[in-house]
């Protein structure tokens, strides 16, 4: 796909090219200048391929090298090691290999439960709100804030909420509740996993949120009218109007959704510094480690070629399927 | 909000909805509020309250914290470069967006669609993925050529730039496309070039979602903890990096720790919040379309 992205706009610079296809534009009167659109094109593709495109296929070419320490003043130097990288990383017998595709699964789960639990709780909260009730202006913005707030700052409050001595969560659970019998211990060990998952639901919903929010505006109030005068009831009318039309927004806020919670590296980044705990292991942490901390950057660039193929499949197949039966012109 | 949107259904909602929506509104909003609560109320305790037991109320009130924060660590010099930073990748951000976005509503011409796609599809890389061979592109660049990417506030905007690029170029053709075509056509009539007509029509019909877009290019730059990490030195470290500070000295400063990030998060969420009827707008008429 990469490929032929970089060649494309490239070849088509041709004026003859956009000027043959002009005629059977919408409304081909108005292209004057061929070259403007371009042009206009220009900086965003420049700055496109310099950030993330070029950096791709270096990381894909570095994934072949055997990239430590040694080279990194000139990496051009390092030693090729064919697919080395990629059996170091698949060999899930020895640790490396292990630990990653441990990694691997807690990253899934974890995506899963926090993607559908945002848009649970964010397609709810939008359509409970879909109508006018005192204080909704209010509480709209204050469900936003969670969204608003800095990654960083947000984040590093729930660090101190989770604290063992001093944290508001154990205060809670077991110094008024009693539900424990000994203050947990959140940001190390088992429960990591779920003081992660509570952080991203918490950030994330709000966007599920704001999305279907927006979605709602889109559907015709007549739909609801007619439903009404056919005496459809709320719940009724949520089931068969307001549900199915968010379809088309549901097919790419569940897809950004899954991209953003499987890459998030912000989120357990400032949650449990450089070494995530095993049980919250998640793969953008994991990589960053093999890669920074051990600096081999070739096997820590192996991995993430791997980490791409596997989204570009599970994006590539979650489309198809989606989008069977509806219009491409939606997506 | 339109009114027609308000008065969606003729009849009142039955008791089960309206006593669904205040039991999930409720939890939600608690959900929502704790961590905000922590954050104020700590921000005002004296260091005492936050190294014992957690307190619900504070034992007294101190804007102590508020006064420390800033000779803890540098703050003010961290605010300073995030400022920079996240301001000028948002005015470039926008300006870039709205020229690829007027070209790809406006004109037709060969690879649109290809471009569309692959600006698009660059939202999928997981990040760790170009961090590494970026970090090696700005070294050898700055090696090569003597600019300084590396390190310098200035790599760190051209990198966070490209980050909100393609959300605003999609969100920004959405918006565009809702422009009739027949005002910019007639102000190309009237003599006006096609960037007049971009200038002068369709980018002040387009202002909400402009809005929206500069809100979400300000917040990912303002936010971005991965980059900043790597990219940045003691002189150019952004707030992002700068606020881990608190945590690593030998005492952990909880009260100082929240005031920081009470301080740093009240720029950006009282605009989001200010703005935020642009952002649900732009996307009504521009993404989610």
């Amino acid at each position: 796909m990469t490929a032929t992205a970089l060649k494309e706009p490239s070849v088509s610079g041709s004026p003859s090219g956009a000027a043959a296809r002009d005629q059977r534009g919408r409304r081909p009167g108005r292209i004057r200048r061929t070259g403007l659109p371009y042009l206009l094109l220009l900086p965003a593709l420049v700055l496109e391929l310099l950030v993330h495109l070029v950096p791709m296929v270096i990381g894909i070419v570095m994934s072949f090298k055997e990239l430590t320490q040694f080279y990194i003043r000139d990496w051009g130097t390092a030693p090729w090691a064919g697919l080395g990288n990629y059996r170091v990383s698949v060999d899930f017998d020895a640790p490396v290999g292990e630990a990653l595709l441990h990694s691997f699964f807690v990253t899934v789960g974890f995506t899963v439960l926090s993607v559908g639990l945002c848009w649970l709780i964010g397609t709810a909260a939008a359509v409970l709100m879909q109508d006018t009730f005192r204080g909704r202006g209010l509480l709209r913005a204050l469900f936003l804030v969670p969204y608003a707030l800095p990654v960083y700052a947000a984040v590093i409050t729930w660090v101190f909420m989770f604290q063992h001595d001093n944290g508001l969560v154990n205060h809670v659970l077991h110094d008024q509740l009693h539900l424990t019998d000994q203050p947990s211990f959140w940001l190390i060990g088992d429960n990591s996993f779920y003081a992660l998952l509570t952080v991203s639901v918490w950030k994330g919903w709000p966007f599920a949120f704001l999305i279907v929010m927006a979605g709602l505006q889109n559907i015709p109030r007549e739909l609801y009218e007619a439903a009404a005068l056919d005496g459809a009831g709320m719940w009724q009318q949520i089931r068969r109007i307001t549900l199915p039309s968010l379809r088309p927004v549901n097919q790419v806020l569940v897809l950004v959704l899954f991209l953003w919670t499987f890459n998030d590296f912000n989120t357990p980044y400032v949650l449990f510094g450089k070494a995530a705990p095993e049980a919250a292991d998640l793969v953008s942490v994991h990589i960053y480690q093999a890669s920074f901390v051990t600096w081999n950057f070739g096997t820590g660039s192996a991995m993430s070629v791997l980490l791409l193929l596997f989204l570009l499949v599970v994006t590539g197949v979650y489309l198809a399927l989606t989008s069977r039966g509806r219009r491409t012109a939606d997506v | 909000m339109s009114e027609a949107q308000r008065l969606r259904s003729p009849m009142a909602p039955p008791s089960s909805f309206l006593w669904s929506r205040r039991i999930l509104l409720t939890l939600l909003t608690g959900f929502v509020l704790v961590p905000v609560y922590v954050m104020v109320s700590s921000s005002l305790k004296p260091l005492a309250d936050v190294t014992g037991r957690f307190r619900w109320l504070p034992s007294g009130l101190t804007i102590r914290p508020y006064i420390d924060i800033w000779s803890t660590v540098p703050l003010a010099h961290y605010f300073l470069n995030s400022l920079i930073v996240a301001g000028t990748a948002t005015v470039c951000s926008v300006v870039i967006a709205v020229f690829a976005a007027y070209a790809v509503s406006r004109y037709s011409f060969r690879g649109k669609r290809v471009f569309t796609v692959t600006v698009l599809s660059t939202q999928m890389f997981p990040g760790i993925l170009f961090l590494l061979p970026l970090f090696l592109l700005y070294v050898n660049i700055g090696n090569a050529t003597g600019i300084a990417l590396f390190g310098s506030r200035g790599g760190l905007i051209l990198t966070y730039l490209t980050f909100s690029l393609p959300f605003s170029i999609w969100m920004l053709i959405g918006y565009f496309d809702s422009v009739p075509r027949d005002l910019d056509e007639a102000a190309l009539v009237d003599g006006c070039g096609p960037l007049g007509a971009l200038l002068r029509i369709v980018v002040p019909a387009a202002i909400p979602g402009i809005v929206a877009v500069a809100v979400y290019a300000f917040m990912t730059a303002w936010g971005e903890v991965l980059f900043a990490s790597v990219m940045t030195d003691d002189t150019t470290r952004t707030l992002a990096v700068g606020l881990q500070g608190y945590s690593t000295l030998n005492d952990v400063y909880w009260n100082q720790i929240m005031a920081a990030s009470l301080v740093v998060s009240v720029p950006v969420v009282a605009g989001f919040l200010l703005l935020q009827r642009y952002l649900v707008a732009g996307l009504t008429a521009g993404a989610v379309k």
